[in-house]
């Protein structure tokens, strides 16, 4: 049996420019004075009882308009959304709490809200605070709560009575460690008793682990459908690093995200820092280990003998991950003329480093080191992100070539595969 | 919302939601005092008091047929009845501005939201109402049997305001200039009804332009029957009660259409 089916779904919400553009439409109704933003359309899909889906996208996909559309929160604009089963839906953990009352009167209400009948609701009472891990506390106003005392609860009465569908819009990544397990806990047994599943996440782990199925959404479009495997790689390659480039790149254009520190005797100064991708374009996202190369242009404001260009990779946290220069490179630098422009880049087969985001700086002295003689030393002369590749899961920030016997008894025969790079490994 | 029925039925299914709420309304307003529900009376006893003290001990304005404390009993009547009239006309215009992330977040009878306002305000009225009752035995001024005559006009009065409040409240949403107008409108309104003065005190030409308003006969039945304990005359109640009718089909009809659109809008 079809839990949804949605057919052709649309959602468009209108724009005024100006309040003043409603009550002329209103008093003039032939001439619109309205934008449509469509923020979903074209959307087909049938998700089968039982199944368990995961949305994925970026912001503004549309992935909480589709929930708000499957829930019956908000109606389509055009298409047909047809639903089987009770439907409960976690939009916002603790819609309809009041820090006034004390939790066991705002789960009364919470569950009123979501339709839910008082016995059946009086029945689960005991089971809500147990899971919700609230004790002396149950009696109490939720204002004294702590937040995950508040979250703990809100997502225990959501859950109190199993639904026939189950739309959560990333609730699963609120509370600690140990209670984000327990949710999943309550999901997986929800699903194995037949509760089909529907929900937006941004991890992975959590998407391979409970869902059968992805739906990728990219700017309002049902962009691909199909095993999560199949979709969150579509989705690395394609959508994030075009996303994550976007986003860097809004930043630079601020004020703000040029104001990375400079400093040095401006003998010589350096015009442009890139990073380049594979076919030589401009990117400010790549994939881990992938081909890269940082391309700086500078320009010589005094004739100089000799020249070090110099680069550091550095983490979110301001940790250094790699850095060098040319003089230890031995790569010779020609004397530089007065008002002449120079370029130098540094290239990388596979720039092997973990997802996250990393700074370049990037440095033009004398000699070994900055600290001899320093031309221009240019602080966070740019930022970009390293999202992970398609492969397993690895953590840190850098992102050797690894590979693993399994577990096996000491001294048996190895039939291991050969490792990533430099031939095969001695034993 | 395809049907009045399917509305109906549906706050019938979330009546306990709406019965909670209205306690939680109730509750909300004196969570947290040492006197708790004391205050929802000492609050009308001390309109009571004030009205009773400074009209009768210090200004004693003359009222036609006047008793020491007729003219107390005039105002009580109107200031009480308007109270409610104003109070959910003003808690219905911001109703589903006020329960945004509410109507955005969670599906369920959107036409709750409003009976829950009507119905705190009624709840609120009644307890002032009540020690009103209180007040008339005190002073021996209690019109007797003729006094369940108020029951219907307060059905007028809170259908007029609910049909008002909750059209000019979907309205509202869409435009936000009408919560502002609307709230100074409401004062003039306060004025343009003999609550304060008997319409014998206003010019004749005048009285006519009052009598256009709808709350004009209903708060005049009121005094009619506190006053004088009068029954009013049911021609009176015909353009109060074609005026609420009115109001409610409009209010049912604008809601119904734009109950989607307000959730987008919101």
């Amino acid at each position: 049996m079809q839990a949804l089916a949605l057919c052709n779904v649309g959602k468009a919400y209108r724009r005024y420019a100006h309040p003043r553009d409603r009550l002329a439409e209103l008093v003039l109704p032939w001439r619109a004075r309205h934008e449509d933003i469509w923020v979903l359309r074209n959307v087909d899909a049938t998700i089968e009882s039982g199944e368990s889906v995961a949305v994925v996208g970026q912001n503004g996909a549309g992935k909480s308009t589709l929930l708000k559309l499957i829930t019956g929160v908000t109606k389509p604009t055009e298409g047909s959304i047809v639903r089987n089963g009770r439907i409960a839906a976690i939009l916002e953990l603790g819609i309809g709490f009041h820090p006034e009352f004390t939790g066991r009167q705002n789960i009364l209400i919470a569950a009123q809200l979501m339709g839910i009948a008082m016995d059946e609701m009086a029945q689960a009472m005991p089971s809500i605070a147990a899971f919700a891990e609230i004790d002396d506390y149950f009696d109490q106003p939720l204002r004294v709560y702590s937040s995950g005392m508040q979250v703990r609860l809100a997502f225990s009465v959501a859950t109190a009575i199993r639904p026939d569908v189950l739309i959560l819009d990333e609730a699963l990544s609120v509370g600690d460690a140990y209670f984000q397990h327990k949710c999943a806990a309550r999901i997986r047994a929800f699903r194995a008793q037949g509760t089909t599943l529907v929900f937006v996440s941004h991890d992975p782990t959590a998407i391979r682990t409970l869902c059968d199925r992805a739906l990728l959404f990219d700017r309002g479009m049902l962009a691909k459908d199909g095993s999560p495997d199949q979709v969150l790689e579509y989705y690395n390659a394609a959508i994030a690093k075009r996303e994550a480039d976007y986003q860097i790149r809004a930043v630079e254009a601020t004020s703000a995200g040029r104001a990375g520190t400079r400093s040095g005797d401006r003998r010589a100064t350096i015009e442009s820092v890139d990073l380049h991708d594979a076919s030589g374009q401009s990117v400010r996202a790549l994939q881990s280990n992938a081909r890269a190369r940082i391309r700086i242009t500078l320009a010589a404001h005094a004739p100089l003998e000799s020249l070090t260009v110099g680069f550091l990779i550095r983490d979110r946290l301001g940790n250094d991950a790699f850095g060098t220069n040319t003089y230890h490179l031995r790569t010779p630098v020609s004397a530089l003329a007065a008002g002449e422009r120079y370029e130098c880049t540094f290239s990388f087969d596979a720039l092997a480093l973990g997802q996250g985001h990393y700074s370049i700086s990037v440095a033009l002295h004398e000699a070994d080191s900055h600290l001899a003689r320093n031309h221009d030393w240019w602080d966070q002369a740019l930022v970009f992100q390293v999202l992970r590749a398609d492969e397993p899961y690895r953590l840190g920030i850098a992102n050797l070539p690894v590979s693993s016997s399994g577990v096996r008894p000491i001294g048996s025969a190895v039939s291991e595969a050969p490792p990533d790079r430099e031939g095969a490994w001695q034993r | 919302m395809s049907s009045l029925q399917g509305m109906l039925a549906s706050l019938w299914r979330y009546r306990g939601f709406v019965r909670a709420s209205v306690a939680r309304d109730f509750q909300l307003r004196f969570r947290g005092s040492a006197l708790g529900f004391a205050w929802t009376l000492l609050q009308p006893i001390g309109t009571v008091v004030v009205l009773t003290l400074v009209f009768t001990s210090i200004m004693q304005p003359r009222m036609p047929g006047a008793g020491a404390y007729t003219y107390s009993i005039y105002l009580c009547a109107g200031v009480f009845s308007w109270g409610l009239f104003a109070e959910i006309v003003q808690r219905e215009l911001n109703v589903f501005i006020e329960h945004a992330n509410f109507l955005k977040k969670s599906s369920f009878p959107r036409s709750s939201l409003p009976l829950i306002v009507a119905l705190s305000a009624l709840i609120n009225f009644l307890m002032a109402f009540a020690i009103y009752f209180v007040f008339l035995v005190a002073i021996d001024r209690f019109p007797g049997w003729v006094a369940l005559w108020a029951a219907p006009v307060i059905v007028l009065m809170t259908l007029l305001a609910v049909g008002l409040g909750v059209l000019l409240g979907t309205a509202n949403v869409f435009f936000r200039d009408l919560g502002p107008a609307i709230s100074i409108l409401m004062q003039f309104w306060f004025w343009l009804t003999p609550i304060v003065y008997p319409i014998s005190a206003v010019p004749e030409f005048v009285r006519g332009w009052l009598s256009l308003n709808p709350v004009t006969p209903l708060v005049t039945s009121l005094h009619g029957i506190f006053v004088d304990g009068r029954a009013p005359a049911g021609s009176a109640l015909v353009m109060p009660a074609a005026v609420a009718v009115l109001v409610c089909v409009a209010a049912l009809l604008a809601f119904r259409s734009q109950s989607d659109n307000i959730v987008d809008e919101l």
